[in-house]
């Protein structure tokens, strides 16, 4: 079972997610319209860039935009839960070696109580949006099944993983386990709402190239997010 | 009966059409009718096939319903947070459930998503600027009534006056003549206070075309005259058009994209008729969108310009009282508690967000404007636009609508509140109307002229001199 997860069921979903997110990817950008969307994209292509660029890393930053200031607490738990469930993945020791093994190749990691530590912060975080979620009528009332399936996938490595880790049970059980729920987060990627992953640089480029062109740029304004 | 006399799929293309429409007093039949209006699935389902590309596609599917729209919308705070009202709501369950039945929807669907496009949305675009995916619902809701549009799911004054724009090129039945003869006599009536105050019409290669909302020579001549007297005692060489004066859209609130390219495309052939250096438009919010902001697009010009540079009112203000063409008398500035309404149109959709405050610094008295909060591209729709002012069947939710405008006006304690935009300027005369909270409310022309220093040579001369 071990083998089979890390051998031909993890080449698969990382190759599914890859291949899956790039052919999303293109698509995204090849169906833009400057006619349709009202955006001439191809006329004023640095200004489109910047503007780009300016809407992506403003709202990468907490606190960064008005959104997230009228928003104080809710920005904690996203930032909480995304800072986690983006650095724990890439940078954690343990997925490192998996991945020099496996690939060849590992990223910059961070020690371990830091990653618990932002672990527990995710967890944490991700239990609050699904509160939040529960209790406000404004986010309740929109609130399908697609939603919760996106929610507990997520839940579902990090909890797992910290089983692994402090080696409550049965270890190789929870290892698997936790092996096979990122597997099919990494599978369920291109084909959910979990395309968000990638699809947030393509939106968040796109409504910015709209402002840095036609809504101010042109002016020479800058929209202030 | 799938197709009524007066509430069908057609657009009205002429006079008569418009007066059979304008009998019906209040749209009764028309709505009427309605209820009954049968559904073109294929052609609602193909439309959206061949329009709703990747970016709509995308925003609908990344929705990670979070709510956090809710906040920035006015009809949601102004409904007492109603969950119906958050934004993302409104287009999932409206735009995203026509695409998932591929279109198959029935009639009182149609009617519902009519009543969330026009009433429930301004397309105002403030929610797509606190979305952390930058979904903005407000272009979808625009896109939605496209598709209502051309299934004959339109409010009564959409339709009239999306036909009046087909028919006179203008929001109102107003022709060329009445037009020029309206200017030509508002002239007239100030000549002797502003002796050599002139209209040109139709000169060509003139610094400036100026183009207004077509209401001004219907109800509101008095706008057309101001104008004369500001571009007059400026100094400006400018001209009217005869034909391409009109800078508004009604067709464009309509969601009637075919009206919208004939009426702008009637301005850009004026423009290249006459070769203006520039062309300015009145102080209108969606009819500065309408033609400068989105109209190159549906006349499909690449630039995503018009032929000639387009400038807002205000700016062109700015610029005159910078440059001193336009001298302020200090002692007549305004000096009561002011505040400023920032049109969505040209604030938040065209970067304009110091321009009025520009002008402000030249003719309110230092320590009496108040500006409102939040303000420029993060302020609140005045609660009429999009055509919500115009529409008689959904006057109640939008009196309910003003309520965000008015506590932010009445937060800030001022007695005036310029609004140099038709909409909020009407908006803000209703929500006076409405709750009497004790303000005045005016464009930037009248105040201006008010306190203008005229040199010696443009007054009058005494007769027996």
């Amino acid at each position: 079972m071990h083998a089979l997860l890390t051998g031909p069921v993890f080449y698969i979903s990382l190759g599914v997610c890859i291949i899956g997110m790039s052919i999303r990817f293109y698509q995204y950008f090849k169906g833009l319209s400057w006619q349709l969307d009202r955006v001439a994209y191809k006329e004023y292509p640095m200004m489109g860039f910047k503007g780009a660029v300016r809407s992506i890393y403003k709202w990468l930053i907490p606190y960064g935009t008005y959104g997230w200031r009228t928003q104080p607490v809710m920005a904690a738990a996203f930032f909480g839960f995304h800072i986690g469930v983006v650095c724990i993945p890439l940078f954690l020791i343990g997925h490192n070696v998996f991945l020099k093994e496996k690939l060849g190749f590992s990223l910059f990691t961070m020690s371990n109580p830091i990653a618990d530590l932002l672990t527990w912060m995710a967890i944490g975080s991700l239990l609050f949006l699904i509160l939040r979620r529960l209790v406000l009528p404004e986010v309740r009332i929109m609130t399908d099944k697609k939603d919760w399936g996106v929610l507990l996938l997520s839940l579902a490595p990090l909890v797992t993983g910290l089983m692994a880790r402090y080696q409550i049970g049965d270890y190789s059980f929870w290892l698997n386990t936790h092996i096979l729920t990122g597997e099919l987060v990494l599978l369920a990627i291109p084909f959910t709402k979990l395309s968000h992953v990638f699809l947030f640089f393509a939106s968040r480029a796109q409504l910015g190239m709209d402002f840095g062109i036609k809504r101010g740029g042109l002016k020479g304004s800058k929209m202030t997010w | 009966m799938p197709e009524g006399t007066l509430c069908n799929k057609k657009p009205v293309d002429t006079a008569e059409g418009i007066t059979t429409l304008l009998a019906d007093k209040s749209g009764k039949t028309y709505y009427e009718e309605m209820k009954k209006l049968e559904i073109n699935s294929d052609l609602l389902w193909k439309t959206i096939q061949n329009t709703c590309k990747s970016r709509i596609r995308t925003w609908l599917e990344i929705c990670a319903h979070c709510g956090m729209c809710a906040d920035s919308c006015f009809l949601y705070l102004a409904n007492d947070r109603d969950p119906k009202q958050v934004p993302a709501y409104k287009i999932q369950s409206t735009l995203g459930e026509i695409i998932r039945k591929k279109g198959k929807v029935d009639n009182a669907f149609m009617l519902h998503a009519m009543e969330v496009a026009w009433a429930q949305c301004t397309c105002c675009n403030r929610c797509g600027t606190y979305c952390p995916h930058g979904i903005d619902t407000g272009i979808m809701f625009g896109y939605l009534r496209g598709l209502l549009y051309q299934q004959g799911f339109v409010p009564w004054e959409m339709k009239i006056g999306a036909g009046m724009h087909r028919v006179y090129n203008a929001q109102m039945d107003i022709t060329s003549e009445d037009y020029i003869d309206t200017f030509e006599w508002m002239v007239e009536e100030y000549e002797e206070d502003y002796p050599g105050l002139t209209v040109p019409v139709d000169v060509e290669d003139a610094d400036i075309m100026y183009t207004v909302n077509a209401r001004e020579a219907k109800h509101y001549p008095e706008d057309l005259a101001e104008a004369a007297i500001l571009f007059h005692i400026a100094g400006e060489n400018w001209t009217i058009p005869t034909k391409g004066w009109e800078l508004t859209s009604l067709a464009m609130f309509a969601g009637d994209w075919a009206a919208c390219k004939m009426q702008v495309e009637s301005v850009y052939d004026a423009m290249e008729r006459l070769r203006p250096k520039r062309m300015i438009g009145t102080e209108c919010g969606h009819a500065h969108r309408a033609t400068v902001v989105e109209g190159p697009y549906w006349a499909g010009r690449k630039s995503g310009r018009p032929p000639v540079e387009s400038i807002h009112y205000i700016e062109w203000l700015a610029e005159a009282l910078r440059t001193g063409k336009l001298k302020i008398d200090p002692a007549k500035r305004i000096k009561e508690p002011v505040t400023l309404q920032d049109s969505c149109n040209y604030v938040r959709n065209h970067g304009l967000r110091e321009t009025a405050r520009e002008i402000i610094s030249y003719i309110v008295e230092p320590g009496y404007f108040i500006d409102m909060s939040p303000n420029k591209e993060h302020n609140f729709c005045c609660g009429g636009g999009g055509g919500f002012n115009g529409i008689g069947y959904f006057r109640k939710q939008r009196n309910v609508g003003l309520k965000v405008k008015r506590d932010q006006i009445l937060a800030t304690g001022a007695k005036l509140v310029i609004s140099p935009c038709h909409n909020c300027w009407d908006a803000i005369r209703d929500l006076e109307e409405e709750f009497e909270i004790g303000i005045r409310w005016s464009f930037l022309k009248p105040l201006i002229l008010k306190m203008l220093i005229i040199p010696d040579h443009m007054k009058p001369q005494e007769e027996d001199q």
